[in-house]
């Protein structure tokens, strides 16, 4: 092997070895590192001991955090499928031929480009405060104002509107698919006398499950880690219904440095999210249509 | 009923229904924008958005910010890391995707497997030991942690858009341009980056979006109110509001919120194209 073909062979690698430096200290470090923090009693302040499986079984015997668990499940399992049905009804209606697409487009996004701002949190809590402005405009139509931020469930669900709110990212994604589906599939189903509701079930939806899946699997990763809602808005209560996992994994980590208990609650965070979308994953082949070999 | 009557009432039914959702989706923001004017007996006593007495006196006090510390000087804080981390991902995004999309080298399947496999890594369980590191290295309380990362291609999204975009690029000038003796990084700053404009255009939009909504990431690691970004200043600010100044927080909120709004309308398009291109590729 000459010179010329030995630099050939390796420049790929050469282009692509920052990166690998990166992943290895800041990816790869940490992960494993998290992985060895969560078998042990570790406050940052203190020398660490190795206590094996002693946070896990703290955690599963522990009520307000099986609580967190389970709240962030509901959150998740509330939120997405609320949210991604939203944008995929939102996208069908754009698709059609409508006069000022742009418009609309632009009005349902901007929401979610300023979502995950401080700004929008502040304006949540305002908008949702017992004498702000949802329930003045409840007033209006004679519903009696309802104390939302004071509330378990009415926190709760301030944090699940908050977020649906901001479908604007998969309702794009929908549209560009919805776009994509061919005009002469639906042509065909209209000669065979197929009404604009089957031709939605029958060929729209199936043609564009594979967006569905990743809207799913994406929202869903994304949901479970869900902290500046809860963070900021309603800063995990009342009665703890708003703190959901990550909201606890700060809050050990950040305020009672109990590293290895963080680590740990963080573990099995990550442990449940890797088994829904490998649940996901798996499921595909008997819901997600690809039309050719392109399938992943 | 004939055909045409229903086509027009389909028609009418789905305008209702958009107007109906945009107003919904608009309305607080509308009504953030009105409110930030009005004075705070105001903003709790009516549904409209319209102040009707207006004043400045929010945005006076919002700018003010705290102890001699303009608002204006903490969304500079903002910029200090945002700026340096939308030029770093973008230049180590590209690079790496270079190297993956045209060259062969060992390993590169294993690679690639690896990259993708970051893209589904929860942030979460990487907060803690990230924190024990850039404390070992003492980096706590700059931002360093911040920035650093994107210096090494961090955010593997981007590396990944860039790469199917590359992919969908016919290599022949490339080939042309080896063959008139132009080296590896010539093609790249001659051949590639030209045409990847748009994908580099949307990487940088969003990053910055991203890089200025973040608030998870200050909050870890900044803890001197100096050097506080904006994000984490409206927070403290929102919180030492006991209830009064409620226009102020408002204002501030806005202003706050001005320069990510202002990149997002001079490139609206490129969003749209780059949230597509990602998702239905990806």
């Amino acid at each position: 092997m000459n010179f010329k073909t030995l630099r050939k062979k390796n420049i790929g690698l050469l282009l692509i070895l920052p990166w690998w430096i990166g992943f290895g200290v800041f990816k790869l470090y940490p992960f494993v590192s998290s992985l060895i923090y969560s078998f042990n009693d570790y406050n940052l302040f203190h020398s660490a001991s190795f206590i094996g499986l002693g946070n896990y079984k703290k955690i599963l015997g522990d009520k307000l955090i099986m609580k967190a668990f389970v709240q962030t499940f509901k959150y998740a399992f509330i939120t997405v499928p609320l949210e991604l049905s939203f944008a995929l009804f939102i996208a069908y209606i754009l698709n059609f031929k409508i006069k000022g697409v742009k418009f609309f487009r632009t009005a349902y996004y901007i929401p979610s480009i300023l979502g995950g701002s401080v700004s929008i949190a502040v304006l949540w809590r305002f908008l949702f405060k017992a004498e702000g402005l949802v329930n003045m405009i409840a007033g209006k139509f004679g519903i009696l104002p309802f104390n939302w931020l004071g509330n378990s469930e009415g926190a709760f669900w301030v944090i699940v509107l908050l977020r649906i709110w901001q479908f604007g990212s998969p309702m794009v994604i929908f549209l560009a698919a919805l776009k994509g589906v061919s005009l002469e599939l639906y042509e065909a189903a209209s000669i065979d006398g197929a009404g604009k509701l089957r031709q939605l079930f029958n060929i729209t939806i199936p043609l564009i499950t594979p967006v569905i899946f990743y809207n799913f699997v994406t929202q869903l990763c994304n949901k479970f880690q869900e902290f500046n809602g809860p963070f900021i808005v309603t800063q995990g209560g009342p009665l703890r219904s708003t703190t959901l996992v990550s909201l606890l994994v700060y809050n050990n980590a950040f305020k009672s440095y109990e590293m290895g208990m963080a680590s740990a609650i963080a573990w099995l965070l990550f442990l449940i999210i890797m088994t829904l979308t490998a649940i996901l994953f798996i499921s595909q082949k008997h819901w997600v249509y690809y039309s050719d070999e392109d399938g992943r | 009923m004939t055909r045409e009557i229903r086509y027009r009432l389909d028609t009418v039914f789905r305008y209702a229904i958009l107007l109906f959702v945009g107003i919904i989706m608009v309305y607080p923001l509308f009504w953030m924008v009105g409110a930030s004017f009005m004075t705070n007996s105001q903003i709790f006593s009516s549904v409209g958005f319209i102040p009707k007495d207006p004043t400045l006196s929010g945005y006076v006090k919002g700018y003010a910010g705290y102890e001699g510390m303009t608002l204006l000087y903490f969304m500079i804080n903002t910029f200090k890391f945002v700026i340096p981390k939308v030029i770093f991902t973008v230049l180590s995004a590209t690079v790496t995707a270079y190297g993956f999309a045209r060259f062969n080298f060992g390993g590169k399947r294993f690679s690639f497997i690896v990259l993708l496999s970051t893209l589904f890594l929860p942030q979460v369980v990487l907060n803690v030991p990230q924190y024990i590191l850039f404390d070992q290295l003492g980096w706590l309380d700059s931002y360093l942690p911040l920035i650093v990362p994107s210096m090494f291609a961090g955010d593997t999204y981007f590396v990944y858009m860039q790469i199917q975009f590359l992919r969908g690029i016919p290599k022949e000038l490339e080939e042309a341009a080896e063959i008139d003796g132009c080296g590896i990084m010539q093609r790249l700053w001659y051949i590639i980056v030209p045409m990847l404009k748009p994908t580099i255009a949307s990487c940088a939009l969003f990053q910055f979006m991203w890089a200025s909504n973040d608030f998870m990431g200050p909050l870890i690691y900044v803890n001197t109110v100096a050097k506080y970004p904006v994000s984490i200043f409206l927070r403290m600010s929102m919180d030492a509001d006991v209830g009064f100044e409620w226009n102020r927080v408002l204002a501030m909120s806005l202003i706050a919120i001005i320069p990510s709004l202002v990149v997002f309308f001079a490139a609206q398009d490129s969003f749209v194209d780059g949230i597509a291109a990602g998702g239905v590729k990806g």
